[in-house]
């Protein structure tokens, strides 16, 4: 019995730990889709995977200006309220973190989205029963992005 | 201990075998995988973007499938590709298939034989023939392919050989094939055509074995970003309104500019609706944004640079995210010195506001 329990406990540590540990921690995707069929895409996407998108931000004013060679870049804002609610006022430290957000911009007349995997705040909260939120939201993450590759062909 | 008892811990032992290994052994077809984890730089078809195209014949014709097994494990630090830890063995031998897939010939068996050569001559000869593209003691070209001041067509950027993910993965009898015979269709081309004896090779083979130290200790400041907290995190002396007040003189006296100030909420609730106790104040400099993002176009995602301020049970906290993680996050050594100056710059602004 000990043997079992020995090897029962391994096994759950093994489980539970290893994809803790080594999260991707950059999610992205390109598309052959321009600028904005992919943003359209994207935005679909989040809404239809149960999320809302809270601000679509320009980062890229006077940066054409200065020579630079995309007018096209984005940063999308996306949560559940009562999930960010309850996060932020749980653990503030991740307010800088949240809302979460998926930097979207054209690149050679395709699109490229990336995002921090959701994983990575895992390390700024105690609680283990709120860590599966965030191995949820990477699971989102990646059916968003593989929704948008399948918008492409 | 029951018999029940014993029958209910076996039962879950054997149900935990089994999520595991379905966990471990589901859906492992690499043209998914690989369309999910490799193909935003590589390109769907293997032909490039980001990173050294891996479709074509004179790369993949001549690598083990070992070699492509260590890249994928190791990636490369400091140098954008990534290290897949996260996936199955299983998944990693299915995304080896898929690639395979390209080649024309049968994958070469791998050569664990050791190259011996005079790693002091090696030295001269690579500084004379190889240092123009893969930079100052096999750094790496410059620039990382993410880019989009970077056309397509501009040629494949060299990579860097001090480096552990290529020192783990490269046999040395892969080092000297592809020094000897190039790789067609690419700027590496056969120095054995260009002069060098097969001699001259295997010492310049030495030379490059002789990275591992440097390589190592590179990783080794990657690895102490990436222990880096995510956050940093002060708290304030003063209310809520009179911290936001401070931040936005601090913000000035720094030389950025306020872009905007609202609620962590705006959006997420109805307007009026937000939480007033949770205030971000957005600003940028654009000389500073530009200088980035002309290095790395993912690092706007966490552009513009902001500022939380939030007040919980009567005590303020100001957190920023910590730029010194992001080297590690974003895996590129030409963000560190972007990354440590804007640390410094938000350890400023916070020191301001809370002085
Ligand atoms: C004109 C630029 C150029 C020069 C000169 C050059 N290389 Fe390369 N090298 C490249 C490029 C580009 C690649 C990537 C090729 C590809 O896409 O597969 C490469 C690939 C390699 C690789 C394989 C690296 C990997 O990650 O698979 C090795 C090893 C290498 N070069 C060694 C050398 C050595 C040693 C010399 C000098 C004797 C040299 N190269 C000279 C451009 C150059
Ligand atoms: C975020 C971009 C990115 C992703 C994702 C990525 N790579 Fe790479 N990869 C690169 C870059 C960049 C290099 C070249 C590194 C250098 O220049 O030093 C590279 C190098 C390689 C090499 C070495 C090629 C050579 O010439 O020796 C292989 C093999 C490889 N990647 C396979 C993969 C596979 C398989 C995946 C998916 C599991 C993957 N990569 C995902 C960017 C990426």
């Amino acid at each position: 019995m000990r043997t079992m329990r020995h090897y029962f406990l391994v096994l759950v540590f093994f489980c539970c730990t290893a994809p803790h540990v080594h999260a991707d921690d950059l999610l992205m995707v390109r598309t052959q889709q321009a600028f904005p069929e992919a943003m359209l895409a994207l935005q679909t996407s989040i809404r239809e995977h149960g999320y809302k998108v809270t601000r679509v931000q320009r980062i890229d004013i006077g940066l054409t200006g200065m020579g630079y060679k995309t007018d096209k870049y984005r940063v999308v804002f996306v949560g559940k309220p009562a999930e960010i609610q309850y996060l932020v006022n749980k653990y503030p430290a991740l307010a800088a973190y949240m809302p979460p957000q998926i930097s979207i911009f054209a690149e050679q007349g395709e699109t490229v989205l990336v995002t921090a995997n959701p994983m990575i705040y895992s390390e700024m909260i105690e609680d283990d029963a709120d860590k599966i939120l965030f191995r949820r939201w990477e699971s989102d993450v990646y059916s968003v992005f593989d929704d948008i590759r399948a918008a492409e062909d | 201990m029951s018999f029940l008892k014993i029958n209910v811990i076996k039962s879950l032992f054997l149900l935990s075998i089994l999520a595991f290994s379905l966990n471990v052994f589901s859906a492992p077809h690499g043209d998914e995988l690989y369309g999910r984890y490799c193909s935003s730089c590589h390109g769907k078809d293997g032909k490039g973007g980001v990173g050294v195209p891996l479709a074509l014949h004179s790369f993949i014709n001549s690598v083990s499938d070992e070699y492509l097994v260590k890249t994928i494990r190791h990636g490369r630090p400091g140098r954008i590709m990534p290290a897949f830890l996260s996936l199955s063995d299983a998944q990693v031998s299915a995304i080896v298939g898929h690639v395979r897939g390209w080649s024309d010939a049968p994958a070469p068996a791998e050569d664990t034989t050791v190259v011996k050569g005079n790693a002091e001559h090696g030295e001269k000869l690579f500084a004379s023939h190889c240092v123009q593209c893969h930079g100052e003691a096999g750094m790496g070209g410059k620039g990382t392919g993410v880019t989009f001041s970077r056309k397509r067509e501009l040629p494949i950027i060299a990579p860097a050989l001090n480096n552990t993910g290529f020192l783990a993965a490269a046999s040395d009898v892969m080092i000297r094939d592809t020094i000897t015979l190039g790789r067609e269709g690419t700027p590496m081309t056969s120095m054995l055509v260009a002069g060098l004896s097969e001699e001259d090779i295997d010492d310049i083979v030495s030379y490059i074995r002789s990275f591992e130290k440097t390589a190592a200790e590179l990783e080794q400041t990657l690895n102490g970003a990436g222990s880096e907290s995510p956050v940093i995190i002060v708290d304030s002396p003063y209310g809520l309104d009179e911290t936001v007040e401070n931040l936005k003189q601090a913000i000035t006296d720094q030389n950025f500019t306020l872009i905007r100030t609202d609620f962590l909420e705006h959006g997420l609730v109805e307007e009026g609706k937000e939480n007033k106790k949770q205030v971000v104040l957005h600003f940028c400099n654009f000389g500073f944004l530009f200088q980035a993002l002309s290095l790395d176009p993912r690092v706007g995602m966490f552009l513009p640079c902001r500022v939380t301020v939030v007040e919980k049970d009567g005590k303020v906290k100001i957190s920023t995210i910590n730029p010194k993680r992001l080297s590690k996050l974003f895996n590129n050594h030409e963000l560190d010195e972007y990354c440590e100056e804007m640390y410094e710059a938000y350890i400023t602004l916070l020191e301001d506001a809370i002085l």
